[in-house]
């Protein structure tokens, strides 16, 4: 190869104002400035966005899904967490 | 004191003027504000003092229950408040994120609570002296926080506005399972439902009081209202409180300490006696009966936490230089 590999960057898109933005996919480009122009071009030609972030991959620290028993797991018989776990009569209304 | 915030203050006062000016067209046309957004540095303040000392409150608030997790009468009870203390913890770390999104450190907002110069609510330097103050505390308590976090769901600060859907969504738990406390002990015995009744009778004027001082006093309120921090004052949220509460407290069977408390037929609000405002500002002013309690605890659980941050730090620094060395051999 002639050329060093060029880097992978994950997307990041806010679709509408106030609403946090949302991962959507990944582009090639050999620096962050050009990420960023690469992400408009191949995620927001429809309007998408009003916001652009790109992460280096490389930069993000992912879970194995292999552990996903260990780390999820617990919370399932957690049931107490949830709300309807309480019995509130109905003449209560709302709560 | 070094800063994490997206940000780089800008200090071109020329450019400020037209710069408020959009900022609150944005602001009025209901745009939310992020982190790298030009912003007023008084906005920025005003946030990073009320989200600081939200954080704060959520944090020292797991003192007075977690009072009564070893003490709690069953299994079903204790997980259930387990759980809901478990979550004041992830609130208040929701919080003191969005407020490092503004430029404060983690550090400084730590260390201002535990020199006692941060606030925090009022309500937690009250004692939990009985098993029905965890009842009073989830359906009361959480129940004014709920009325104070739904409107700061639609904050113009996005971060703020975010955590606070996330929290509004646990709260719910929070106040079921204390009325469900309260329901079980109004059924129970007359000694239980004597514990209610006192339990109410001690805590229904401080919450009264968790939404702040009378709109004829509150000096903050003006412009928070005007770059949409707040969007109802705190008469407002005080009385919507009263109005969802009341009938709640009926249905226990149980009777509120204020003998002035009728509902407006012509209205249909519910108007109450005379609030005692010298005892808030002794509480705020740390003359609670648990302030000196509570920063000693947070003090000592701080300090008992030393050894695990300075080995969190050793053990990255040893990790990165293993990566290092690696990386050379390859
Ligand atoms: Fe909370
Ligand atoms: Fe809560």
């Amino acid at each position: 190869m002639s050329t060093p590999a060029t880097p992978i960057w994950e997307v990041f898109i806010r679709s509408r104002s106030g609403l946090a933005h949302r991962h959507v996919g990944s582009v090639h480009a050999a620096d962050a400035t050009l990420a960023l122009q690469a992400a408009r071009d191949v995620y927001t030609r429809r309007g998408e966005g009003l916001s652009i972030w790109v992460v280096p991959s490389n930069a993000i620290i992912a879970s194995d899904p292999a552990d996903k028993e260990m780390m999820f797991e617990p919370t399932a018989s957690k049931i107490y967490r949830h709300p309807t776990f309480y019995d509130i009569p109905d003449d209560v209304g709302h709560m | 004191m070094y800063s994490q915030g997206l940000n780089q203050a800008e200090t071109d006062d020329t450019a400020d003027a037209t710069r408020a000016a959009r900022f609150q067209a944005r602001i009025d046309a209901e745009d939310k504000i992020e982190p790298n957004d030009w912003m007023p540095e008084a906005y920025r303040r005003t946030l990073i003092r009320q989200i600081s000392q939200h954080a704060h409150s959520e944090i020292v608030g797991m003192l007075p229950e977690g009072n009564w997790i070893t003490r709690a009468p069953s299994l079903r009870r204790k997980a259930a408040l387990l759980a809901k203390v478990q979550d004041e913890g992830g609130h208040g770390l929701y919080l003191y994120a969005a407020a490092e999104t503004l430029g404060a450190t983690r550090e400084e907002l730590v260390d201002q609570l535990l020199a006692g110069r941060a606030k925090y609510s009022s309500i937690f330097n009250y004692p939990t002296l009985t098993w029905a103050d965890i009842g009073a505390i989830g359906w009361l308590v959480d129940g004014a926080a709920i009325m104070n976090q739904i409107p700061l769901c639609r904050c113009s600060f996005g971060p703020y506005a975010r955590a606070m859907i996330r929290v509004c969504k646990e709260e719910s738990f929070h106040q079921r399972q204390g009325y469900e406390i309260m329901l079980t002990l109004c059924r129970g015995t007359p000694e239980q439902k004597a514990m209610a009744q006192d339990a109410l009778d001690r805590w229904w004027w401080p919450c009264l009081m968790m939404f702040g001082p009378p709109d004829t006093e509150s000096q903050h309120s003006d412009t928070s209202m005007k770059w949409k921090i707040k969007r109802f004052t705190n008469d407002g949220l005080r009385q919507k409180f009263i109005d969802a509460t009341v009938p709640q407290g009926h249905f226990l069977g149980l009777t509120f300490p204020d003998p002035e408390l009728r509902r407006d037929e012509a209205t249909g609000h519910w108007s109450h006696g005379p609030i005692d405002w010298e005892e808030f500002k002794r509480v705020v002013a740390g003359g609670g009966f648990c302030a000196a309690d509570r920063l000693a605890a947070r003090r000592k659980a701080h300090e008992e936490g030393e050894w695990v941050r300075e080995a969190a730090a050793a053990h990255a620094a040893k990790r990165a230089a293993k990566l290092a060395a690696s990386k050379e051999a390859a």
